[in-house]
């Protein structure tokens, strides 16, 4: 045994899964191709407003979709009936995706030919916002029902993502959720976040969040 | 399964850190993991060795986790406080102006390799 020895090492678990992402993103760049990471818990209102976004987007750039929830909430036949390519993704049970599967996600998709990919995450707001995607946005959807608690509770999700778009708005009068607590605890554990509130299904404030996705997608192709 | 998940995450790391020093075995791998960081040692010693087992070189490493204790400082009072025992309120002032200083890490510390 005295041939063996102690070396430290002094890195993060993560850290091999953050340069895969770190590859991915410059590979993107050089693609000219915009991935845009989907996190939100199940039943917040994904295939809405997925739906909602594609139906607007759809004339303007090219998209395509990866579904990777373990049980997906998403209709896949409801987002290739838009017109867009669709994809459903194994994770093999796992509960989050890393940077190695979204990037064999994105040939299986044959993204090359696409300006934005989305991706779908499992529903789930703990285990995907510890790992890298490789995405050059993270978005999340929290709904109202959820309450306006949730940033306290899940802290990491809020804190890596880019945009936060509060969902179901139309629905506030039968809830006890306060927006502005809500949007406090958001800018509390991120004060960079952009928070969007829509309804997907009234179609409220969806604007607000087409036009942001679609100028972040331009700016990523310059 | 967050904890295999990380697993493959883990051993991924190493071979890397193998390759790079030109190991053969590695026999220990040491676990720095913040008391807030999600993880439970037992799921995570189980994966640990149905995953490792079945590589060449981690076979039959043993995995030591050191916990860090989670530390939350107050930008208002300037005090700090167990986070797990007060969350994001701090118990002297009650301002809710806290970050987590220390609690969250998830670091390969070292190993015992040949």
């Amino acid at each position: 045994m005295d041939k063996f020895k102690v070396l430290e090492i002094k890195k993060s678990v993560f850290s091999s899964n953050e340069k895969r992402a770190d590859e991915l993103r410059n590979e993107l760049k050089d693609k000219k191709l915009f991935l845009l990471n989907l996190m939100s818990s199940p039943g917040s209102g994904k295939t809405t407003t997925l739906t909602r976004t594609i139906e607007a987007l759809k004339e303007e750039i090219r998209i395509g979709v990866m579904e990777a929830d373990i049980d997906s909430d998403v209709d896949a036949k409801t987002i290739s009936d838009l017109g867009v390519k669709t994809i459903q993704l194994h994770t093999g049970g796992m509960c989050h995706l890393d940077a190695g599967m979204t990037a064999q996600g994105l040939e299986g998709l044959e993204a090359d030919e696409l300006d934005l990919a989305i991706l779908e995450n499992v529903g789930n707001l703990v285990c995907p916002a510890e790992f890298d995607t490789g995405a050059v946005k993270n978005a999340m959807i929290l709904s109202v029902p959820e309450g306006h608690d949730k940033p306290l509770k899940y802290p990491l999700m809020f804190s890596v993502c880019d945009v936060v778009l509060i969902n179901k708005i139309d629905v506030i009068p039968y809830f006890d959720f306060d927006m502005e607590q809500c949007k406090k605890n958001i800018l509390m554990r991120n004060p960079k976040a952009k928070i969007i509130p829509v309804s997907a299904k009234t179609r409220e404030g969806m604007q607000q969040w087409i036009d942001w996705l679609l100028d972040e997608v331009k700016h990523w192709k310059e | 399964m967050h904890e295999l998940g990380i697993v493959f995450h883990i051993i991924d790391s190493l071979k890397e850190v193998g390759e790079e020093n030109h190991l053969q075995q590695i026999a220990g791998v040491t676990l720095e993991i913040g008391e807030v960081s999600g993880v439970l040692e037992d799921y995570l010693q189980s994966c640990w060795r149905w995953a490792s087992d079945r590589t060449e070189l981690l076979k039959g490493a043993a995995l030591t986790v050191e916990q860090i204790p989670a530390v939350t400082f107050c930008e208002d009072c300037k005090k700090t406080y167990s986070t797990t025992e007060f969350g994001k309120t701090c118990p002297y002032c009650k301002s809710e102006n806290t970050y987590l200083v220390t609690g969250n890490e998830f670091n390969i510390k070292e190993i015992t390799a040949c």
